[in-house]
């Protein structure tokens, strides 16, 4: 058996590395299509503005994307170093998305990032927009197939086991790519990643005008970023929603420990806005509800029951005993007995090997088990409740939050009173982690929520990982903490040194810093500067 | 189109190479550019010279690293789990020095610090050469054979440490790996910076060359004479059902050399390395480092088919328990599978071999340290 620290250390391991790679995607998923609509605009109008403002984002596009791809490289790598059994086990149909993600996504993108970058001078204008068009794209098809491959983690579509390969099999491609789950968590993702970087530069746009700097180029990115955060965060919360149904569908379990629902309630079930739930207890203390709201979200009916933690672990119980019988005649027919009446035995139980699989963290052969082995399986079948039911409250209420400042936002900036409205800039530049928050939070809901999965009901975590030992996992996962906290300070440094000087770094003399204004007239820190400079009108 | 399941494992072997062989011929040759930045580059500017020559291409060329670890993964997950980890300290080693290039190539010129330059000059010198070194030395254990075992459900168990890696055949391996990859770097940089640099890297391309063909030279001997081979003495049919515990394996003294006695034509690969290499270091020091550059690509695809061959159809063989290796015909994806991703691969590398001919089309000039000036700000 696998050795149970070595096992938490990898899950420690992945969860840190995933949750820090993701630290950089989304900005990357929003910040490219701002710049595809800010050098659109470049394009079309001949505005030298837009092309600073296209450079400059462009700049910070960059210092973000650099890390995404030195965290990126780890998660490719990953799965086989730390994985192995899972990437055995079901890298027939998990590998095929991440290679096609490498065809026709990362070539796209990290090929014309180049050009992006160093291109300006060689390429025309219409060239040079196609080529930040492709990058937006491609990074997007990314997160398509990247969300393929998660989506079938969480409702293993399209594939069955073969007791000759020891693994699943995918048995139809398009039911994988077409899987439901996939394609809400692509939508609500991408959309989570366009909010994130609206945030990113309205928070900072929301500064300089604050300071009451390089008005014009704030005023403008502000209006950019508005637009498509507004549209963002209605979308992933539409999604979101979106989600929540299809969860309430293929992911019981998940949704009622998100919602820390034990007992199967008469329908329509009441949300919970806050409670303590306890997995020792199987309960939750002290819970403040909204009456028929849950039944609204997870079922969209009145009538349609959400299954409580309690009734679903007794028919995990089922499952496991089933799941038991699965093993032994998988043995068989591994063994010397591979014959007509063992197979249609195993075919009969097939589907709930993965439940057997369960017990193989308390005894080598599941056949064998005891019946307290086998309670100890029953509580393993359902994730920790408590972490869930708060990370999913926090982003929700990071997401409304959101949608708030997202709401008045856009409406003072269409009566383009924006800039004199410092209460609300305030709010913009302080709200920048927030995203971040619910974009972090959203992902611990989704992996966290599907244990004791690594696929869902098919595969345990418990027996995913690599056959390392617990030191290896201590030197890399060290190794990663250093690294990885070297990287985003300098990567923190950087991106506070450039936002900070604007897009007088670009060194056009057109800006704040580099103009004869700021030396006779410092910026004030009461209301917007006056009106006196002449570079302030870029039109 | 339904492909014949034994003829899909054969083209995902080749597929494979080619994705391999693509990182090689093109990130390769950045990480050979890498590898001489500290040495070629003796300012600022020069350096950033020879950063910004492979500036635009070195991420899209890195992909085919990225792709080639998803292909495997797909093709051949059996192998993808026990190489990945069971070299888990290796894949770490190279992974790591490979965070370098991302953040040296965007934060570099970022911040005018001599010594914050300098520093992420160095980091890029690391993610040059460790990278090429463990790639080759994991190629040389490949030849060796490797300390693992199958159980009954696949899992795969790693027996050997990470300092054993290092036996002398791979470590030669590995060097053969950063000297082939430091002359294509040095031939690229011949064409492509400008005076005094390249004259620099005309001197490296002709070192470079000349050790490459020393190492092939006495790697390949070694094979012959020091490197028992395995080979598969009894197996299942070639297209069926993938099972890499129902067949018989054995160690052979020859059996590294056995398909290019049954193939003779296969002994075009290693006369293509030495002859390429050969050529790269005659074209350079006849200022013809565009053709160069072509005979450079062929050697290192005769290197890597040479070993390719010797190793066929091995992938990973075990030498502690040899009916556990993984070849081509057992440790394959099912038939659907390598179908779906045959075609992906058909429809997407021509586009991608197309596009990235124009990037380079478009980017293609001497880098120049005037330019590097005008560009102060927008350049790498």
């Amino acid at each position: 058996m696998l050795d149970s620290t070595m096992i938490e250390l990898s899950r420690w391991q992945f969860a840190m590395t995933a949750m820090y790679h993701f630290l950089f995607v989304p900005l990357t998923l929003g910040l490219a299509w701002i710049l595809v609509i800010m050098e659109s605009v470049y394009v079309m109008t001949g505005r030298e503005i837009y092309r600073d403002m296209t450079k400059f984002w462009g700049k910070l596009f960059g210092i973000n994307f650099a890390l995404g791809v030195t965290t990126g490289l780890t998660m490719e790598f990953q799965f086989g170093t730390n994985w192995a059994y899972y990437s055995h086990y079901v890298g027939d149909v998990f590998g095929a998305p991440l290679a096609i993600e490498g065809l026709m996504a990362f070539f796209l993108e990290s090929t014309f990032i180049g050009l992006f970058f160093l291109g300006w001078e060689r390429l025309s204008k219409r060239q040079h927009l196609t080529v930040t068009f492709l990058m937006a794209l491609a990074s997007n098809l990314s997160a398509l197939w990247i969300l393929v491959a998660n989506g079938w983690m969480q409702n293993p579509v399209g594939a069955e086991f073969s007791y000759e390969t020891m693994r699943m099999e995918m048995t139809n491609f398009m039911d994988v790519v077409l899987n439901p789950v996939a394609q809400v968590k692509f939508v609500h993702t991408v959309a989570a990643g366009y909010v994130t970087a609206s945030m990113f530069v309205l928070g900072i746009s929301s500064w300089y005008m604050l300071k009451g700097r390089d008005l014009a180029f704030a005023k403008r990115s502000f209006s950019v970023a508005i637009g498509f955060g507004l549209a963002g965060i209605l979308s992933v919360i539409l999604l979101g929603d979106e989600s929540g149904y299809e969860v309430g569908d293929v992911q019981k379990v998940k949704l009622a420990a998100i919602e820390a629902e034990w007992h199967s309630e008469p329908a329509p079930a009441g949300f919970t806005i806050i409670g303590f739930p306890s997995n020792e207890d199987e309960e939750t203390h002290g819970a403040i509800k909204i009456p028929w709201l849950l039944g609204l979200i997870a079922t969209r009916s009145l009538d349609t029951e959400v299954k409580g933690l309690k009734d679903l672990m007794r028919d995990h119980e089922i499952r496991i005993r089933s799941g038991m019988i699965a093993y032994d005649y998988l043995q068989r027919l591994r063994g010397d007995q591979d014959t007509p009446e063992n197979r249609a035995v195993f075919e009969d139980h097939k589907d709930d090997l993965g439940y057997g699989l369960l017990l193989k963290r308390y005894i080598d052969d599941p056949s064998q088990a005891s019946e307290e082995q086998i309670r100890m399986a029953v509580k393993d079948s359902i994730p920790e409740v408590a972490p869930l039911f708060w990370s999913f409250r926090v982003m929700v209420a990071a997401g409304f939050w959101m949608l708030a400042l997202m709401i008045l936002g856009f409406y003072f900036n269409a009566k383009r009173v924006i800039q004199e409205k410092r209460w609300l800039l305030r709010l913009f530049l302080w709200s920048i982690p927030v995203p971040w928050i619910a974009a972090e939070t959203g992902w611990f809901v989704a992996e966290f929520g599907r244990q004791p999965w690594a696929i869902g009901e098919v595969l345990p975590t418990s027996i995913a990982a690599s056959s390392l030992a617990a030191s290896d996992l201590i030197i890399s996962l060290s190794a990663f903490i250093l690294f990885y906290t070297v990287l985003l300070i300098i990567e923190m440094y950087l991106m506070f040194k450039f936002g900070r000087q604007g897009p007088s770094s670009l060194h056009t003399g057109r800006y704040h810093h580099e103009t004869a204004a700021t030396t006779s007239h410092p910026p004030t820190a009461g209301g917007p500067a006056p009106v006196l400079a002449p570079h302030k009108r870029q039109d | 189109m339904i492909i014949d399941y034994e003829v899909l494992k054969f083209i995902w072997w080749v597929l494979v190479g080619v994705l391999l062989i693509g990182f090689a011929v093109t990130d390769g040759m950045d990480m050979g550019v890498g590898a001489l930045l500290p040495f070629l580059g003796k300012t600022d500017e020069e350096r950033r010279v020879i950063i910004n020559t492979i500036g635009p291409h070195w991420d899209g060329n890195q992909v085919w690293l990225i792709t080639a670890g998803g292909a495997i993964f797909a093709a051949w997950p059996l192998v993808y789990a026990t190489a990945f980890s069971g070299f888990y300290f290796a894949m770490l080693l190279a992974l790591f020095a490979l965070f370098f290039r991302p953040v040296g190539f965007d934060y570099r010129s970022k911040i005018a610090d001599p010594r914050w330059r300098s520093a992420w000059d160095w980091g890029l010198f690391i993610g040059g050469v460790i990278p090429a070194l463990v790639f080759g030395v994991a190629f040389g254990n490949l030849l060796l054979g490797v300390p693992f075992h199958l159980d009954d459900m696949l899992r795969s168990f790693y027996t050997g440490s990470f300092f054993g890696l290092f036996h002398p055949f791979a470590l030669l391996a590995g060097i053969l790996s950063v000297t082939m990859l430091t002359m294509h770097g040095a031939v690229w940089l011949q064409i492509r910076a400008a005076e005094p640099i390249a004259s620099r890297a005309k001197a490296a391309a002709r070192i470079f060359a000349l050790i490459s063909m020393a190492v092939f030279a006495l790697a390949g001997v070694w094979l012959i004479i020091g490197v028992d081979g395995f080979k598969v003495v009894s197996m299942p049919a070639l297209d069926a059902t993938p099972n890499p515990l129902t067949k018989e394996v054995v160690a052979d003294s020859w059996a590294w050399l056995a398909n290019y006695g049954a193939h003779p034509w296969t002994l075009l690969f290693p006369v293509l390395g030495f002859a390429g290499l050969w050529a790269t270091m005659k074209l350079a020091a006849a200022n013809r480092p565009g053709w160069g550059l072509v005979t450079g690509s062929l050697a290192i695809t005769g290197i890597i088919v040479t070993a390719g061959v010797s190793l066929f159809p091995f992938i990973l063989p075990s030498r502690t328990d040899p009916n556990s290796s993984l070849i081509v015909w057992d440790a394959v994806s099912s038939h659907l599978t390598l179908t779906v991703m045959f075609w992906a691969a058909v429809i997407f590398i021509p586009l991608i071999l197309a596009y990235t001919t124009w990037t380079y089309t478009k980017m293609w000039r001497r880098v120049t340290v005037e330019e590097i000036r005008e560009q102060e700000h927008l350049a790498y």
